[in-house]
């Protein structure tokens, strides 16, 4: 479990990080998705870039009716902030449930992002919630929706001299309620199959529906077949909703859970979180 | 003076151990230290056709690169140290790297060793290894069957033995019998998973021609032979040290190569050498446990009387026989499947089979557990198949509390007993008959709850060293203490086992202070280290206390027998005259006058005054050979919810009620029971080591094999009986292993009931939600 060796360069500032990214350097903040990579050797970098550090890429700040969440703000920070609660409360939902205590002390949520593991529970969380990510690089910066980011297992939307620097939220929607629900793969803790979901309703009956999955298959992804509940009154659609979200779907086989199995309890997530969205935006 | 014994005081071992002052094999630091890393097979079968090392030798910082042609006729093969009798065992050769093939994903090819860890590390990325690949097979049942691929060209079908073990007249009575059910039972591969992974660091002195190995061993004095045998250096020359020892859970019993390797390399360079074992390499090349497949049958009475068991095992042994492999599905598994009960016939054929997998050897219960689950399950089986309450089939097949000592029909003589004590206080404190009607009206709620109930004895604190060489143990079974007393009256307990966070350190000092009247801080408890700790045979089968623990008993007995003649000349008074009272020996009707342990020990030790014909010191020497075996026994109950739709078990109590004779010390009793319970309920619900067909391991790290953890964990209700033993001393049992012996049939049968109604009579562990809702699955679709 010994890594190839490797330069380490505490970034000074964004631009001294820009300067160093490339094919051959890998980004590092709180470390807990690359270490294992690098000590298993699946990812041999002769630069690591260490920005945990930087200040400018820190911070949970209020914007307009939404906020903006910097890349290496850590877990346990999101955990801390009695603002992103109130707001969004699904983010501390789910992130109180990353990893264990040591895991959310160090790890960031920009990290984990980017790292893009399939099976993470954040990223339907960023779909639900509509987020857009900020890329810089020394080019410039774009905007990319978490919509487009998502690329596939380990991959996105990322250049190799783009660094993700934040997570922007848009305002939720006026009553709305919203819920996560997942199966733990015991020995990882990372989902075999989990759902986020985002209900707004009006006069009793739904006027938004978001429905996103993660561990189902290679890329989270967000169902369109929520949009189905907009405009009922949702509960006896529900249960048809979650199955239609996860149907056609090729859902990924492993030794913990074969598409089968993965497929009825990506359903039965979806189906609680949509109920206890629901319940929540009453 | 209130006793010790029986008393709950903290660990000592513990300070130490959580704030990380503690000295493991890794900590071991030497000058001009080197450091090795073995280059492992990335095959699980194939003919090496070539080893090309002349990159890594040149790599910066490399001093030395071995193959297996380099070692061939340097160091002996890897010895298997159980060499179980009239079951036609073939133990092919295992070197300690491999020379023309290797046997499975983690045999050693080369080793590199170099001046820091990283650099040995890199260079194994420079040896150049041509296989030609032969078909794999990891499972011990096709291993046999014709066309199998051949893993050793001397053992025909792979089978390493063919063993029986026969009581009465199977044959006879499922002929007769009413009732007969059958089962295929698989026992899931384990990974031990020891916090601490394997390390050795070896220190050969050239000048004395002496080598000194600290090694992570449950047993220093095995590990002393075993190197002396694969190293050809004479046993006086070689120094074991086993320091802080992080769990082994029998992982760490095994002679392995690496420690042969890291003597060799250090021999030959004049320099110490260090090898550190990472957790991948954990999983990869240390033993794994249980990988039986069984097909079993039982078959009684309508009325729940049980009159036969047969079952053929085909038991994985991996590449190689380890240390202790044969005896395991054997000896500890074979002749102890009548459980608790008054099974009058028994029919046991067990295959040992080689499969292109990692070595398998003893795990915490080794052969037990799967006996007990075995035969947990199939009389849960045959109790719903004749309608009978589970608990009132065990409750009349158990052997009677009067009957004892009991001679079962496998020929094994358990000492004492009573279950139906245990079984009435676990039934009370579940409140079975409430639990039933709770489940009873969930039922018609739609709701799964289910009980599983485990009658269990095992066979542990091993044993006579005339039955370990009856059954072809390589070595003795019995234990030593050396207790020294001081000058100044404190105590040192030289113990031939090596507890590795069972807690003996603090129990035993319990036993030598009761002895002494002195205060427990006083008496001090070491092992691990060869050059000071008599022989002993280590720490293992729940045999530490048992054994080892008689031994310091012994010892501090004869210690205090000389005390007594040097108190009875200091007080001019003849022996007979003397009592023992409040930590002093005094004439008796005049207690103001006595000598207290401290003053005996300075006299002793100072020798000024001694009686004729005794010689100064105060220390002794026992070694305790026990006349049998203990065989500890309980009733554990545990209920569960199901969720019919998921798959998931949630547990909702467990009550575990143990009978380990006199409890020395209850809190680490109950830490064991703890301990053990929670493996258990890994084996049963969640751990389970996974191969493919190429054999390569899938479960290769934490992230893939599921390990309990806290948050999962039921809170462990613990209750006692106490029958003592006959057979030592102290009357105490092993409680080691209980907890994994009883606790995974009692999870698996809890599930199993609460299922019932769904039609689901049986599913292979562990009960993952995947494997419960398939269950459920196939139930539901008519299929049983």
């Amino acid at each position: 479990m010994i890594p190839t060796s490797f330069e380490y360069v505490r970034a000074k500032n964004l631009s001294d990080a820009f300067k160093l990214l490339g094919k051959h350097a890998k980004v590092i903040a709180g470390g807990h998705s690359l270490l294992p990579l690098l000590r298993f050797r699946l990812a041999q970098p002769d630069t690591l870039i260490d920005i945990g550090q930087l200040p400018q890429l820190k911070g949970i700040k209020k914007a307009g009716g939404g906020m903006k969440i910097g890349a290496a703000t850590t877990y346990r920070e999101l955990l801390e902030s009695k603002e992103l609660k109130a707001l969004y409360p699904l983010i501390a939902e789910v992130t109180e449930h990353i990893g264990d205590l040591q895991v959310r002390n160090a790890g960031t949520i920009g990290g984990g992002l980017a790292h893009a593991d399939p099976a993470a529970d954040m990223p339907p969380v960023m779909l639900v919630l509509d987020a857009a990510f900020l890329l810089q690089s020394k080019a410039g910066k774009r905007t990319v929706s978490a919509r487009k980011f998502f690329k596939g297992p380990f991959t996105t939307a990322l250049k190799p001299n783009e660094l993700l620097t934040e997570i922007q939220l848009p305002a939720p929607p006026k009553r709305t309620g919203m819920a996560y629900a997942s199966f733990e793969q015991a020995a990882s803790g990372y989902a075999l199959a989990g759902a986020a979901a985002l209900i707004a309703v009006a006069n009793g009956m739904i006027t938004r529906a978001e429905l996103a999955f993660t561990g189902l298959a290679d890329t989270p992804f967000l169902a369109p077949a929520a949009a189905k509940l907009v405009g009922t009154a949702g509960d006896e659609l529900i249960s048809q909703v979650a199955a239609a979200a996860v149907a056609g779907v090729e859902a990924n086989d492993d030794i913990h859970a074969n598409p089968v199995y993965r497929a009825h309890l990506a359903t039965v997530a979806a189906r609680r979180a949509l109920t206890t969205a629901l319940g929540r935006a009453r | 003076m209130a006793t010790l014994f029986g008393s709950g005081i903290k660990r000592r071992e513990d300070p130490r151990l959580i704030t990380g002052t503690a000295t493991y094999t890794d900590d071991v630091k030497l000058p001009g230290l080197l450091y090795a890393a073995v280059l492992r097979s990335s095959y699980a079968h194939a003919k090496l056709t070539s080893v090309d090392v002349a990159r890594a030798k040149r790599a910066p910082g490399v001093v030395a690169v071995y193959t297996g042609a380099d070692l061939k006729d340097k160091l002996n093969t890897v010895p298997c140290a159980w060499n179980v009798p009239n079951c036609d065992l073939k133990v092919p050769p295992h070197p300690v790297l491999a020379t023309d093939k290797v046997r499975y994903a983690g045999d050693g090819i080369a080793m590199v060793v170099a001046e820091s860890r990283a650099a040995a590390r890199d260079a194994l990325d420079l040896i150049d290894v041509d296989y030609a690949a032969l078909d794999a097979v990891v499972d011990p049942e096709k291993a046999t069957q014709k066309g199998a691929p051949q893993l050793h060209a001397d053992v025909p079908g792979n089978v390493a033995f063919t063993w029986k073990v026969a009581g009465g007249d199977a044959a006879k009575a499922f002929a007769e019998a009413a009732v007969t059910v059958e089962q295929r039972i698989l026992h899931n591969r384990l990974l031990p998973t020891a916090m601490e992974a394997r390390a050795a660091c070896a220190s050969y002195n050239p000048g004395t021609g002496q080598l000194t190995c600290w090694v992570t061993s449950q047993n220093p004095h095995i590990h002393r032979f075993l190197l002396s045998v694969m190293t050809k250096l004479p046993e006086h020359r070689i120094r074991v040290i086993a320091p802080e020892v992080g769990g082994g859970f029998g992982s760490k019993i095994p002679g392995y190569p690496d420690e042969a390797l890291v003597c060799f390399a250090s021999m030959d360079l004049g320099r110490p050498v260090k090898w550190t074992e990472d957790r991948s390499e954990n999983y990869k090349v240390t033993i794994h446990g249980r990988d039986h497949v069984e097909y079993v049958s039982l078959c009684g009475t309508k009325d729940g009387k049980i009159t036969g068991l047969r079952t053929r095992v085909y038991a994985g042994l991996g590449g190689y026989a380890s240390t202790a492999a044969p005896g395991i599905p054997t000896i500890l598994h074979g002749l102890i499947l009548s459980g608790p009960y008054t099974i009058p016939n028994i029919d046991v054929t067990v295959y040992g089979v080689y499969t292109t997998t990692t070595p398998v050897d003893a795990y915490r219960g080794a052969g037990r557990p799967e006996a007990t689950f075995l035969l947990e399950r199939m009389i849960d089986l045959y109790a719903r198949k004749i309608g009978i309450d589970p608990v009132e089939v065990r409750r009349k097949n158990l052997i009677p509390k009067d009957k004892f000592p009991y001679t079962v029909a496998t020929g094994l003589t358990y000492d004492s007993g009573n279950y139906q004590g245990a079984l009435d206080k676990a039934l009370s404190l579940v409140d079975y008959k409430k639990f039933r009607a709770e489940q009873a009206k969930a039922r018609k709620e739609g709701r799964y709850l289910g009980i599983g109930v485990t009658t269990y004895c095992e066979v542990c604190g091993l044993g006579p060293s005339q039955v370990a060489g009856a059954v072809g143990f390589g070595g003795g079974l019995y234990d030593s203490a050396l207790v020294r007393v001081y000058p100044t009256g404190v105590v040192r307990a030289y113990i031939g086992a090596k507890p590795h966070g069972q807690g003996e350190e603090t129990t035993f000092a319990q036993i030598v202070a009761d002895e002494f009247g002195v205060p427990v801080e006083n008496v001090e408890v070491v092992a691990g280290d060869t050059e000071t700790t008599p022989q002993g045979w280590g720490t293992y089968g729940s045999r530490t206390t048992a054994v080892c623990g008689s031994a310091v008993k012994v010892a501090a007995q004869r210690v205090k027998e000389k005390a007594k003649k040097i108190a009875a000349h200091l007080l001019e008074a003849s022996e007979a005259d003397l009592e023992w009272k409040d930590g002093k020996f005094s004439v008796k009707g005049s207690p103001d006058k006595g000598k207290s342990f401290a003053e005996l020990a300075l006299m002793a030790n100072v020798a000024w005054n001694m009686p004729t014909g005794v010689e100064p010191g105060l220390e002794a020497t026992a070694f305790f050979d026990p006349s049998n075996f203990v065989y500890p026994f309980g009733t554990h109950a545990c209920t569960v919810e199901v969720d019919p739709e998921t798959g998931e078990t949630k547990i909702l109590r467990y009550v575990a009620v143990d009978d380990c004779g006199p409890q020395i010390n209850p809190m680490i009793v109950q830490g064991q029971v703890h301990g053990g319970v929670i493996q258990g309920i890994g084996e049963a619900l969640q751990e389970m080591a996974v191969y493919d067909e190429d054999g390569q391991l899938l479960t290769g790290t934490m992230m893939d094999y599921a390990i309990p953890r806290a948050s999962q964990m039921p809170n462990v209700e613990t209750a006692h009986t106490v029958t003592p033993s006959p057979v030592n001393p102290l009357g105490v049992k092993g409680v080691g292993e209980t907890g994994t012996i009883a606790s995974v049939p009692t999870l698996v049968n809890a599930v199993c009931d609460a299922l019932a109604p769904l039609g689901v009579t049986h599913i292979d562990k562990p009960l993952t939600p995947a494997r419960v809702w398939a269950a459920i699955q196939q139930a539901k679709g008519g299929k049983r």
